[in-house]
């Protein structure tokens, strides 16, 4: 995909929208609770990748997880613009900043986690299923499924430990973004 | 009770249950289907592309895309439900689907476009299930269920084609039925960007006819977009028509395919209108089709033959009709004599050029 967006295929931005803009609206919703400025963080990240498509190393880690920190960034700097306009206060912007930070450290880790974790995580919260039900799609016991549930949670509670989970190596290393 | 008891548990119990707050839901959110429009848009303004999209292969692009975001909102509860295709053949017909089957037939046609292209017509053939567009392993192994399954050519006719593919994947889990669909509108598009101008010599065989390249990709983003509104009906969902610039294409397409299917109701004497055997490139008699509304325009349609010069000082009949109406006309969802449409003229050209727009949905 990379090699493709560095030779700028039109095609392959078009792919690279269609897999990621699901993932990049909703983090940068989430982070800013606003429609306009979460379109606009999209075509902010994307426009910063298309640009650079050389920016992405994927020694540092997935390409996905790579996205997701450059949205996260990008949705935090709009938010923090808004200290200045809008009615909340300096300590509820970092408030907003600090709860986006755990949110988006909770995205990584859920995408970086091993496919077993992750896909009972899935099944209890998202498909809202009880882990019986989950225990039979997995094809595990319901101890098994009770495990990977209570690992699952635990990994993703350190996202919430301020400084708990190391950020994304890459940050250190890349410091181009988009403004 | 333990937990009740037990502060380290009970402590955790509650780290856990904050944990679950922090699961992002990003299937929940509702894009906005023409906010993909103007991020590319914006990209493209920052770094135009050096392989471009052909300008004819962005309504297909861009509806694709629409009919997508319209599966993944509706997730995986709705792939058996029932959906109502029509379409005109001398009178309308209406036969019942499944949002699956409508899949299946996009994918089988959309494919015929591929074979032109050299594209293999297996679908799943060279999928690589290990690489990262295939979402999960219920999808991977749908997929080599697939690929086993698929081992002669499937028929060139439209129809006959939609109902092998449908044979061959029909305990295809939906989602592998939409990846395979999507998989293949990616290939299209990426291949064509990279053909350019060498596609414009083929043609795409239908079995029963063929049509030039272009005209082919812009009937396969035609009928992406129909059948997206038929299946957005089906389950009482809102579904915008094309983006103007998209729509103006489609409705070129279809004004453009009218001379031709006029001239095939005609030798098989399915008209009434008087004819005259004109040369092609000579003048002609025409009748002026004025579309109204987002991609609209005037379009003089010869009526003696496809090759005849159609010009203003010919027209013996106007025809004045709103853009999505016409579509809806083309599509075979309006009756070609209840359709609204503004008439002067020579009563049986208008009867003979409305009947031909709802012929063309045969496909």
């Amino acid at each position: 995909m990379q090699q493709r967006l560095a030779r700028g295929e039109e095609a392959a931005l078009g792919e690279l929208y269609d897999r990621y803009a699901s993932l990049v609206h909703g983090l940068a919703h989430r982070v800013t609770d606003d429609d306009d400025a979460a379109d606009q963080v999209t075509r902010e990240v994307f426009g910063y990748i298309w640009e650079n498509p050389d920016a992405y190393e994927p020694k540092y880690g997935s390409l996905r997880s790579w996205i997701a920190a450059l949205t996260r960034r990008q949705a935090v700097h709009r938010l923090r613009q808004y200290e200045h306009r809008g009615p909340g206060g300096p300590d509820e912007v970092e408030a907003r900043v600090r709860e986006a930070n755990a949110a988006a450290r909770a995205d990584f880790i859920v995408t970086s986690m091993p496919a077993p974790l992750r896909a009972a995580l899935e099944l209890a919260y998202r498909e809202r299923v009880d882990y019986r039900r989950a225990a039979a799609d997995l094809g595990v016991s319901e101890d098994e499924a009770r495990r990977r549930l209570r690992l699952g949670l635990q990994m993703l509670s350190t996202a919430m430990e301020p400084g708990g989970r190391p950020e994304p190596p890459f940050e250190q290393h890349d410091r181009r973004g988009p403004a | 009770m333990h937990l009740a008891e037990c502060v380290t548990c009970a402590d955790e119990a509650l780290r856990l249950r904050e944990a679950v707050g922090l699961l992002h839901r990003e299937e929940s959110l509702d894009l906005d289907p023409l906010l993909r429009a103007r991020v590319l848009e914006g990209c493209l303004g920052r770094r135009p592309a050096r392989i471009p999209v052909p300008e004819w292969a962005s309504p297909y692009d861009a509806e694709a895309a629409r009919l997508d975001a319209l599966l993944r909102d509706l997730g995986d509860g709705y792939w058996t439900a029932p959906v109502r295709l029509q379409w005109f053949d001398g009178a309308p017909v209406s036969r019942q689907f499944t949002v699956g089957q409508v899949i299946a037939h996009l994918t089988a046609v959309d494919g015929l476009v591929g074979r032109s292209l050299g594209l293999p017509g297996k679908g799943a053939a060279e999928y690589d299930p290990s690489g990262e567009a295939v979402p999960d392993a219920q999808v991977a192994s749908g997929l080599l269920r697939h690929r086993a399954a698929m081992g002669d050519e499937l028929p060139l006719d439209p129809w006959d084609r939609t109902w092998a593919h449908w044979a061959a994947n029909r305990h295809l889990p939906g989602a592998t039925l939409r990846s395979l669909w999507r998989e293949q509108t990616h290939r299209l598009v990426r291949t064509v960007s990279f053909a350019g101008e060498g596609s414009s010599g083929l043609d795409v065989d239908f079995g029963n006819f063929a049509l030039p390249f272009r005209q082919a990709f812009l009937d396969r983003a035609f009928e992406c977009w129909i059948h997206a509104s038929d299946i957005a009906e089906a389950v009482d969902y809102p579904y915008d028509p094309p983006a103007p610039r998209h729509l103006s294409q489609l409705v070129d397409l279809a004004a453009r395919m009218l001379p031709k299917a006029l001239a095939e109701r005609r030798r098989a004497g399915l008209t009434t209108s008087a004819s005259r055997l004109v040369a092609a490139g000579s003048p002609g008699r025409s009748l002026r089709l004025e579309i109204e509304g987002d991609g609209g325009g005037d379009w003089y349609v010869p009526l003696d033959s496809p090759g005849a010069l159609a010009s203003k000082e010919g027209m013996v009949a106007h025809v004045a009709m709103d853009s999505l109406e016409f579509c809806q006309l083309a599509a075979g969802h309006v009756e070609p004599e209840r359709a609204a449409a503004g008439q002067v003229g020579d009563r049986a050209v208008i009867r003979d050029v409305l009947f031909a727009a709802a012929s063309l949905s045969r496909l």
